[in-house]
């Protein structure tokens, strides 16, 4: 468990959180190399199904970046993302996975520090939560398969 | 449209827990509409079957196809090339869906993934009410067009009852009176008089009380 490092995806929002995280560089803010970023046109355009799958591939974390409420490019994409997310998260409850592994942040493309602080959070919180049950029994049915 | 609504996964997890290869079942027609059983919805629920699996350790093999619509022999024919490489199938359309799957592959379990509800309409996205019962009479001819058998709480047919308080039917506040919004509709017509008609006792015959109903066109047939 000590070893453990979890990956993260975050899909991030071409017009705020993806010029965050570049944001975070200009200011020399680090953030951990397991965040994984996924740019999008819109969080809007993040369907349940693309973090079902990063899921089901062994993600341990995923999260979907935004912008602020009101600040949406496309007026309401942001909203319905995390609507999105709040149904994907009872889904993820259902399943055993566990809700807390997924999460709608909103930011501002200005707001590099709270991108690197979002990352390190999350990612720490990830850590603490251990791997992906559903990677966890893959791993044992490789085992299985082996032994 | 018919409406339906995924069922917990616990119960589909059940059903499927002897098996490792199955066969999800989507269907382009009502439950597309409700979101509950269209091609989105096989795949949201194909991986997290599969992952509820993993997680036990276990494989599932989930084969997916949407049909253009499962209650038609002609679509549920689409299915052979595929039956014999799964162990049991599970349908997220309706009743009628389901069933129809269930009567062309005898040899295979069939499970149902929702729940089928009722014939509703959308009232604004993500929101679907019940707007029809199929009673087999229809009735919208003489209430403006706002059904009492499917909307009133009691299908009554001669006005509200004494629990319509404010537009609003006693079983919950959030419901209307059917009544209600009947008179205001006969109002608005300026066929107020309608309302005053007697309506005999309705006979139920037509509905479900009469057995399973079959439409036979002789000219189709």
């Amino acid at each position: 468990m000590d070893t453990f490092e979890p990956v993260i995806v975050a899909f991030c929002c071409h017009y705020c959180a993806y010029t965050a995280a570049d944001m975070a560089g200009t200011m020399r803010y680090s953030y951990p190399p397991n965040v994984y970023i996924i740019r999008v046109p819109c969080s809007g355009k993040v369907d349940a199904l693309h973090i079902m799958k990063a899921f089901q591939k062994g993600a341990d974390g995923v999260y979907v970046a935004g912008c602020l409420e009101g600040d949406c490019h496309f007026k309401t994409g942001n909203i319905k993302a995390a609507h999105m997310v709040a149904y994907l998260k009872g889904l993820l409850d259902e399943i055993g996975i566990g809700a807390e592994r997924l999460e709608m942040f909103t930011m501002s493309a200005g707001m590099g520090e709270r991108f690197a602080r979002i990352a390190t959070d999350f990612t720490e919180r990830i850590r603490k939560l251990g791997p992906n049950p559903a990677k966890a029994g893959s791993d044992k049915t490789d085992k299985v398969a082996v032994g | 449209m018919i409406t339906a609504e995924r069922k917990p996964l616990d119960e589909i997890i059940d059903y499927i827990k002897p098996f490792s290869r199955i066969l999800l079942v989507g269907c382009n027609e009502c439950v597309t509409v409700c979101a509950a059983g269209g091609r989105k919805e096989v795949g949201l629920l194909s991986s997290a079957l599969q992952m509820a699996f993993m997680k036990e350790g276990k494989v599932l093999d989930v084969k997916e196809l949407t049909l253009e619509r499962q209650c038609d022999p002609e679509y549920v024919e689409e299915l052979v090339p595929l039956i014999d490489q799964v162990d049991a199938v599970v349908s997220m359309a309706c009743g009628c869906g389901v069933q129809e799957v269930a009567k062309r592959f005898k040899e295979k379990p069939v499970f149902p993934a929702v729940n089928t509800k009722f014939m509703g309409a959308s009232e604004r996205q993500g929101v679907w009410a019940e707007r029809c019962q199929g009673c087999g009479d229809c009735v919208l001819g003489m209430t403006g067009g706002i059904c009492p058998v499917a909307r009133c709480s009691k299908r009554l047919l001669n006005g509200p009852c004494g629990g319509s308080s404010n537009g609003k039917c006693e079983i919950n506040p959030e419901v209307d009176c059917a009544w209600q919004l009947i008179w205001d509709r006969l109002k608005s017509l300026g066929i107020e008089k309608t309302y005053e008609e007697i309506v005999p006792a309705k006979d139920w015959r037509t509905s479900r009380d009469g057995g399973p109903r079959k439409i036979i066109r002789e000219d189709l047939a």
